[in-house]
């Protein structure tokens, strides 16, 4: 059925562009807390920026740089034979560009969070740094990984400027469900695909919000680690 | 076991600094707050690093700012009891207690988690979150995982200082047989005449330079 097929892309674009970005995601916010290098004031901006520019002109930015003629696509193109152009995973591209700040913002909070005596404690315990980064930094930052990551995949799921800009309106390929959507409403007759299409949407953006909470609830030994909106 | 410490650092607006040799099984640091006590503590644990001078444990260098010597904390092989016992939120009690256990090896080890949690009386914590100890026994735990971590000497940093007056006189007898029973040397930060008078062989006054 093909409202089925445009959830499954969905999802999977979804997934993929939450979880390939995760890590520089995680990089980024440590370098923001901890980091001491002038420039951290740019490197947030760049962050921050498709949150604050009409996805639009993040989904043009993109074109500009992964496109046949960018300078980034030319690249991958001549180096790896690869490319985004039209194909699913320019849709998890975009995606995971729309997601990165909110990502950021979640996982710097929490790694701001952390007592940074406990990391001391860890070394006078027999640690070395990376031994206390894996087994005190990085626990103590779940929370807000796993915040991120859902408020990430949910705007992923929603993503629509830059996605149709950068990678077009391909059924099959780049049409996920807003796409779809917004395809659906364009021919006349298909009222009930776009209100399936829509409750299927609700249903998936509340999903991913209840989880988020059930997440929260689950502290260390405690009664809520704090809420993910 | 002996210290050696001639260290001197600049924090803020405040010049630290100390000097004082120590052989006792119980040194206690005693001074004014604002005296520079935790933050000696922290040199001699590797968490700060002075400015100038040396620190020296039983003959070894732990710091030498003329010959560049800053041996890392985790190599000190000491433990560090702090004033909050500064227990891993994430980790149970138990994972809280062998964390420097587990990263010591065999042959340092001198105390086996068994006997760690009889000396202390921790038994019925071991499956519990540090968020829901009482005060008195976050630092039981506390005390725990630091000799677990199998140290040569112990610091402790006014160690009873967040506890009330029954909780003070528990701690208090830990520390008299960690000093008697174990024989670990300790290094003691306190700024109160009357747990010194009782813990302490031998007191070092700081903030009189």
């Amino acid at each position: 059925m093909e409202e089925w097929d445009v959830v499954l892309l969905s999802l999977k674009v979804s997934l993929v562009a939450v979880l390939g970005m995760l890590p520089l995601a995680f990089l980024i916010s440590w370098v923001l807390v901890r980091g001491r290098m002038p420039g951290k004031i740019v490197l947030d901006g760049l962050v921050s920026l498709p949150l604050v520019l009409p996805p639009v002109v993040t989904g043009w930015l993109l074109l500009m740089l992964f496109g046949n003629n960018g300078p980034v696509g030319r690249l991958l193109e001549n180096w790896l034979g690869f490319s985004f152009m039209f194909r699913w995973t320019g849709a998890a591209l975009a995606a995971a560009i729309m997601a990165l700040p909110l990502m950021v913002r979640a996982i710097r909070l929490s790694i701001e969070a952390i007592d940074l005596r406990l990391e001391g404690a860890a070394r006078t315990l027999g640690a070395d740094p990376l031994h206390v980064f894996l087994t005190v930094t990085l626990p103590l930052s779940v929370p807000g990984i796993f915040a991120g990551s859902i408020l990430g995949f949910a705007r992923s799921l929603g993503e629509f400027g830059a996605t149709i800009t950068f990678v077009s309106n391909i059924p099959g390929e780049t049409q996920t469900l807003p796409i779809a959507i917004y395809s659906a409403l364009q021919i006349p007759g298909s009222e009930t695909m776009v209100a399936h299409l829509a409750l299927i949407s609700v249903a998936l953006s509340l999903g991913a919000l209840l989880f988020s909470e059930l997440l929260a609830r689950r502290g260390w030994g405690r009664n809520g680690g704090g809420h993910v909106l | 076991m002996s210290f050696k410490v001639d260290v001197r650092r600049r924090m803020g607006y405040t010049n630290i600094s100390a000097r004082f040799e120590a052989q006792g099984r119980l040194t206690a640091l005693f001074g004014p707050s604002g005296s520079g006590k935790t933050s000696i503590l922290n040199m001699i644990a590797g968490l700060t690093a002075p400015d100038i001078g040396v620190i020296r444990v039983d003959g070894q260098v732990l710091f030498d700012s003329e010959a560049r010597i800053n041996v890392a904390p985790e190599k000190r092989r000491l433990g560090y009891v702090f004033q909050d016992a500064r227990l891993f939120p994430h980790r149970r009690v138990r994972a809280n207690l062998l964390y420097g256990h587990d990263l010591a090896s065999a042959a340092e080890r001198w105390i086996s988690l068994e006997d760690a949690v009889e000396f202390l009386g921790i038994g019925h914590l071991l499956e519990r979150w540090p968020l829901t100890l009482s005060g008195g026994e976050a630092q039981r735990v506390a005390i725990g995982r630091a000799l677990l971590r199998a140290p040569r000497f112990l610091l402790m940093d006014e160690p009873l200082a967040s506890l009330d007056g029954a909780r003070r006189l528990e701690i208090m007898g830990v520390i008299e047989r960690i000093r008697d029973e174990l024989k670990l040397p300790i290094l003691y930060v306190s700024h109160d005449r009357g747990e010194i008078d009782r813990l302490a062989t031998s007191v070092i006054r700081l903030g009189e330079s």
